[in-house]
């Protein structure tokens, strides 16, 4: 797949406070609709930047609950379609897994 | 907007992005290209996070220890962003005599290169880390080395270059750096044609086939290593950890998750499809070296685990290097699997060997042009 060419210098406006930026919106980790919204202004402007940068969607449901959520405040701050924003890449373990068990041999 | 920049930068890894950071600081223009949609998508955000001196190359050493002392106990408050900076000690730890024989060596040669290192027993080790087994029975101990988060480095850098102006474009591979009446001068991608009176090849591997087109070659491969991350337990420790048989490294981070990285064995014959991607064996393999050090984690959770790609250099160290066949281009890069410690550093100096005819540190022992064949 080619990467969309995506210049970071492009002007999104002031941020403006919103009414509901104290709202959670990755429960794991504890990171507000503003924390989001304030990300994509400092430069964030994917969704794996977003994760590295507040660690959103890294908790123990790894992002199974918020990333829609975070997916379309992201594309809204953007401007953009939230079709147009690639998730981020899903890791394993699906499910977290103990070092004991992991590291069973057989 | 305008395509041209007084230095354009081919690569947006923790060194491209630091060395962004500290030109635009000096007010040059810059324009960093990234071939990646995300930002610091290579090494620089997948690794273990280590702020090292000992264990490094001698040739290295100058420059880790020069970031350690003046550039990374500052580096949030300079940034205006945490970058989960500790600085507790690096413990490489050993079970065995031969692992003993191991760090004696390199403890040694650190020593002999003016660190601050040295082999310690057991219940030393103990003392300093609780939660070690008493299976280790010996390590290395360096009280100023640390680590940091690699993830939040390279954004921090990113970031604040940004607001210093400079200009960011991902999704824009570069395909060549093409040469006008003799110097290197124009940047080539799919999109556009960017022009820069300086350009800075800081592309990890990619660099090699970048800097071959101009008949430079720099004789590297790519070689993967993994990485797996827990859930967030209680702070614990903070050393950075390693060992003399290489079975893991890592640290637990202010987070509250241990990150730790390491290897298969069978990497180099792993399949991907031209993405790192983690192989089923090798979570597992470093679960169980890690409860021989750690019983005590046997029960963590591991959450996550990937995969990232050295630039492994022929003779381990980098090229931090002006190339003089083509005036006006700077290769950084190969940085061999430990160019996190040092990026601070190496931006720093890039910005100056950019700039000024002269570089805080010497920087001969990087040159592009030091590979000789045997005979
Ligand atoms: C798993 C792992 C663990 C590690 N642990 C440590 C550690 O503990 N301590 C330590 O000091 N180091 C460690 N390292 C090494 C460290 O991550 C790297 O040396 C460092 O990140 C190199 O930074 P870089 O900017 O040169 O490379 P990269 O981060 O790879 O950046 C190069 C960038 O160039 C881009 N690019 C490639 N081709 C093109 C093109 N044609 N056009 C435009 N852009 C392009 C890439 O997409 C990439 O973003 C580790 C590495 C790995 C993989």
């Amino acid at each position: 797949m080619m990467n969309k060419i995506n210049d970071r210098s492009r002007n999104l406006g002031d941020y403006s406070v919103g009414a509901d930026d104290a709202m959670i919106i990755c429960r794991c980790e504890e990171i507000t609709k503003g924390d989001i919204r304030q990300a994509v202004h400092a430069g964030m402007f994917t969704l794996t930047e977003i994760r590295r940068y507040l660690r959103t969607g890294m908790g123990l449901c790894q992002g199974q609950t918020c990333g829609r959520l975070i997916k379309g405040i992201v594309a809204r701050e953007l401007g953009v379609s939230p079709l147009d924003l690639e998730p981020a890449v899903s890791r394993a373990p699906m499910r977290p897994i103990e070092m004991k068990v992991l590291g069973n041999e057989r | 907007m305008k395509n041209n920049a007084d230095i354009i930068i081919i690569g947006s890894g923790v060194i491209g992005n630091a060395a962004a950071y500290y030109l635009a600081k000096k007010g040059c223009s810059v324009i960093v290209l990234e071939k990646s949609e995300s930002i610091g998508n290579g090494g620089s955000s997948r690794n273990g996070g280590g702020v090292r001196q000992s264990g490094r190359d001698k040739r290295e050493l100058p420059l880790a220890m020069y970031g350690i002392k003046n550039i990374w106990p500052t580096l949030s408050e300079e940034l205006d962003m945490d970058v989960e900076y500790y600085q507790q000690g690096n413990l490489r730890l050993g079970k065995t005599e031969a692992h003993r024989n191991i760090l004696s060596g390199l403890t040694k040669n650190a020593a002999d290169g003016g660190l601050n290192v040295r082999m310690i027993d057991g219940e030393e080790a103990r003392a300093i880390c609780p939660y070690l087994s008493e299976e280790v029975t010996g390590a290395s101990w360096c009280p100023t080395d640390g680590h940091a988060n690699p993830m939040l480095t390279t954004l921090a850098y990113y970031r604040k270059a940004r607001q210093l102006g400079v200009r960011f474009i991902t999704g824009e591979g570069v395909q060549e750096i093409r040469k006008i009446r003799g110097k290197a001068r124009q940047v080539v991608t799919q999109n556009a044609v960017y022009e820069g009176e300086t350009i800075i090849l800081a592309a990890g591997y990619e660099s090699r086939e970048i800097a071959s087109q101009l008949g430079i070659d720099i004789p590297m491969t790519q070689a993967l290593l993994e990485v797996l991350v827990t859930e967030a337990l209680p702070p614990m420790f903070y050393q950075m950890l390693g060992t003399a048989a290489a079975d893991f490294y890592g640290h637990q981070s202010t987070h509250g998750s241990f990150v730790f990285g390491g290897s298969s064995g069978f990497e180099g014959v792993n399949r991907d499809n031209g993405t790192p991607t983690t192989a089923s064996i090798t979570a597992s393999c470093i679960c169980r070296g890690i409860m021989k050090y750690f019983p005590m984690l046997e029960e963590a959770k591991i959450v996550r685990s990937w995969a990232g790609w050295m630039d492994v250099c022929a003779d381990m160290v980098p090229v931090i290097s002006p190339v003089e066949e083509v005036p006006g281009l700077i290769i950084a890069a190969a940085f061999s699997g430990h160019g996190f410690g040092i990026a601070p550093t190496v931006g720093l100096l890039l910005s100056e060997m950019a700039t000024a005819k002269t570089t805080t540190l010497d920087l001969s022992a990087f040159r592009y042009d030091r590979f000789k064949a045997k005979i």
